[in-house]
């Protein structure tokens, strides 16, 4: 059974549905990729999982999310305490948001340690320089004693990870980890991940917007568009054969080396708001082969030849 | 020295802007060179490309060309007029002819005013007299230029999506119509699909109104598709210049940044462990290469002696001891 499981879920915020009926699976080894435009609902399939829904003033209010066993969308508060950072860590874009500026780096990371594995701040401290030192971090043992301001944000990113890691968790969910780093320190910070999830087990949700990323780390992708599943297979078919047309148009957007002049399109029009989601295929106002279907009837997700797409025209298209 | 109609339309000369600050409110005052002694050319209908990570002095640069900044040292030559001695009126004057479009429009253009106001801005303050008809006439043409609807004149910029407004930049930057645009990151805060078409449309517009850019991006796989050239800079200064996109990169700093761009295919990962640490502070640079600390090649020499950008190769420079091949 996979360590996480979302079948057809529903979030509704408000008045506002801005994710409606998401499925996909992740294996403990795995690492998948969640891809997706600005207000696809990449964001919020992680606070899905992650319990902090209320935060936002919004909930699941259909389907299923387990993890492990564990029904998670109607788990207590306390219990979903004792999971997340535990079982759960969580990875954010700005590295800030998850440290505090006024407490020394190192005693932030011993705390998980002591919080959820019951060390001792002698045994914690050690524990986060070792995790510290995988992370070639240099000079690790100095760099705990210091303050988040004191370091570059490579650095910091590469703390927060530690961070997440402290707890041993068999779940990581890293939110656009990269996305505010210089590209030479991304590709560190990228590599680093890759090679702690193989080493340790560990299951990692990858949310991101770039596909560049997507080819480099993930076994498998859920590309997500409006708030709806387009397509989901192993990174190998997603990126050779694209069933849905919005993912084809995607991969066609990041220009290649090599790529010849001019022929960089683009997808017309704009990424839709959650306030105004076109009727049917949301994709339908944007894609170059819709008919007359695509505009009223919502595509379900079907299983095709490798993976899964919501499109009324995969076969048309394939054979096209 | 220069011929005003010759190939370059900008020229660059030892350019230098040093900024200084301190540490605490008593603390000793530091200096940073944010841009060091930059000599470079913008070739007429063409596309050059600036890369580089953050703090190596590409949009310093990007203003000190159009002297939004005032240099500390060097000076810019703009069809062959210096821009350093020139009065503020005439500056002014020349503004016309060469246009800023910037990462984010949002904070250029008034909130309060409609995109057709917004665009009859650039007339008002070059004190360009047009009547209203003429005025309406040229502002439709613009937003039908850069692929805006028409009703979208009336609109606000906060009724736009990032796409659009970045179109109403491009569009307010021709009104006057120039002939050197200067791109600052006018991508970076759009969607992957939005990017495309905005590069689509800045590739339109160059051959169409036979425009010249400066294209400012850290985004390398961006500026090799886009760009003739391409200008590489670290800590302040040009590593390596590659005279067309298919040049491959021989300063070890740009072939790191080559690795580190990871491609839309699984079938070509990268294996990432060229570079240890991290960029420098752009205070008490070392001596030597600013780049040797993580470099894979840096001998004693590197360390000591600051390499010279230096021709390896029709128009290729490149400051290196030990160039890659």
């Amino acid at each position: 059974m996979a360590l996480l499981s979302l079948d057809n879920v529903s979030v509704t915020i408000g008045r506002l549905h801005p994710l409606d009926g998401i499925s996909f699976d992740l294996d403990r080894k795995e690492i998948l990729g969640i891809v997706g435009e600005s207000g696809s609902g990449k964001s919020l399939t992680a606070l899905s999982v992650m319990g902090l829904l209320p935060l936002i003033g919004g909930k699941v209010t259909k389907g299923a999310i387990v993890f492990d066993g564990i029904d998670l969308v109607s788990l207590p508060e306390t219990d979903y305490r004792r999971l997340r950072g535990k079982r759960i860590a969580l990875i954010s874009q700005n590295p800030m948001t998850s440290l505090d500026p006024i407490i020394r780096i190192g005693a932030q990371i011993d705390q998980v340690s002591q919080l959820h594995l019951g060390l001792s701040a002698v045994a914690a401290q050690a524990r986060s320089i070792e995790l510290m030192q995988q992370l070639r971090i240099p000079d690790a043992a100095t760099i705990h004693g210091n303050y988040p301001h004191q370091l570059s944000g490579g650095m910091k990113q590469r703390m927060v990870i530690a961070m997440a890691l402290a707890a041993d968790p068999d779940l990581i969910i890293a939110d656009e980890p990269t996305t505010a780093l210089d590209v030479t320190i991304q590709a560190q910070i990228i590599q680093i991940m890759v090679d702690l999830v193989r080493e340790r087990g560990l299951a990692l949700m990858l949310i991101t917007h770039d596909m560049g990323v997507v080819a480099q780390a993930c076994d498998r992708v859920v590309v997500l568009y409006a708030g709806r599943v387009a397509e989901q297979a192993g990174v190998a078919d997603i990126f050779a054969t694209p069933k849905h047309p919005y993912t084809r148009e995607l991969i066609r957007c990041i220009p290649r080396h090599g790529q010849a002049p001019g022929s960089l399109k683009g997808i017309p029009g704009t990424v839709p708001s959650v306030m105004d989601y076109p009727s049917g295929c949301r994709f339908h106002p944007r894609c170059a082969h819709a008919q007359a279907i695509c505009g009223t009837e919502v595509p379900l997700l079907e299983q095709k030849t490798s993976g899964r797409a919501a499109c009324h025209l995969t076969e048309v298209l394939a054979h096209g | 020295m220069v011929d005003p109609a010759g190939d370059n339309i900008a020229t660059v000369r030892h350019l230098t802007r040093v900024f200084t600050s301190r540490r605490g409110m008593f603390g000793p005052k530091r200096t940073m060179r944010a841009v060091n002694d930059v000599s470079l050319d913008v070739p007429r209908g063409k596309v050059t490309g600036v890369v580089g990570e953050s703090g190596c002095g590409k949009s310093t640069l990007a203003r000190l060309v159009l002297r939004l900044i005032e240099a500390s040292a060097g000076k810019v030559l703009f069809e062959g007029v210096d821009l350093g001695t020139l009065p503020a009126a005439d500056l002014r004057k020349l503004r016309r002819r060469m246009q800023m479009v910037f990462q984010d429009p949002y904070s250029s253009i008034d909130p309060r005013y409609t995109i057709r106001r917004a665009l009859l801005e650039p007339y008002q303050v070059q004190g360009v007299t047009i009547d209203a008809a003429a005025a309406r006439l040229r502002i439709d043409e613009l937003i039908a230029m850069v692929g805006l609807s028409p009703r979208m004149a009336d609109s606000y910029p906060h009724q736009l999506s990032g796409g659009q407004r970045q179109r109403v930049g491009i569009a307010r930057a021709l009104a006057l119509n120039p002939s050197l645009l200067v791109l600052d990151e006018p991508t970076a805060s759009l969607d992957v699909s939005i990017q495309a078409q905005i590069i689509g449309l800045l590739e339109a517009l160059k051959n169409d109104l036979g425009l010249t850019y400066l294209f400012i991006s850290h985004d390398l796989s961006l500026i090799r598709y886009f760009c003739d050239r391409t200008v590489v800079m670290y800590l302040g200064r040009i590593v390596e210049v590659l005279p067309t996109s298919r040049t491959e990169p021989r300063h070890h700093y740009s072939r790191a940044l080559m690795d580190s761009n990871f491609e839309p295919d699984p079938n070509r990962r990268k294996v990432v462990n060229r570079l240890a640490g991290e960029i420098a502070s752009p205070f008490d640079l070392p001596p030597g290469c600013a780049f040797a600390a993580r470099c894979p090649a840096a001998t004693e020499l590197c360390r000591r002696e600051r390499p010279v950008l230096a021709q390896h190769g029709l128009g290729h420079q490149i400051a290196c001891h030990h160039p890659i091949g």
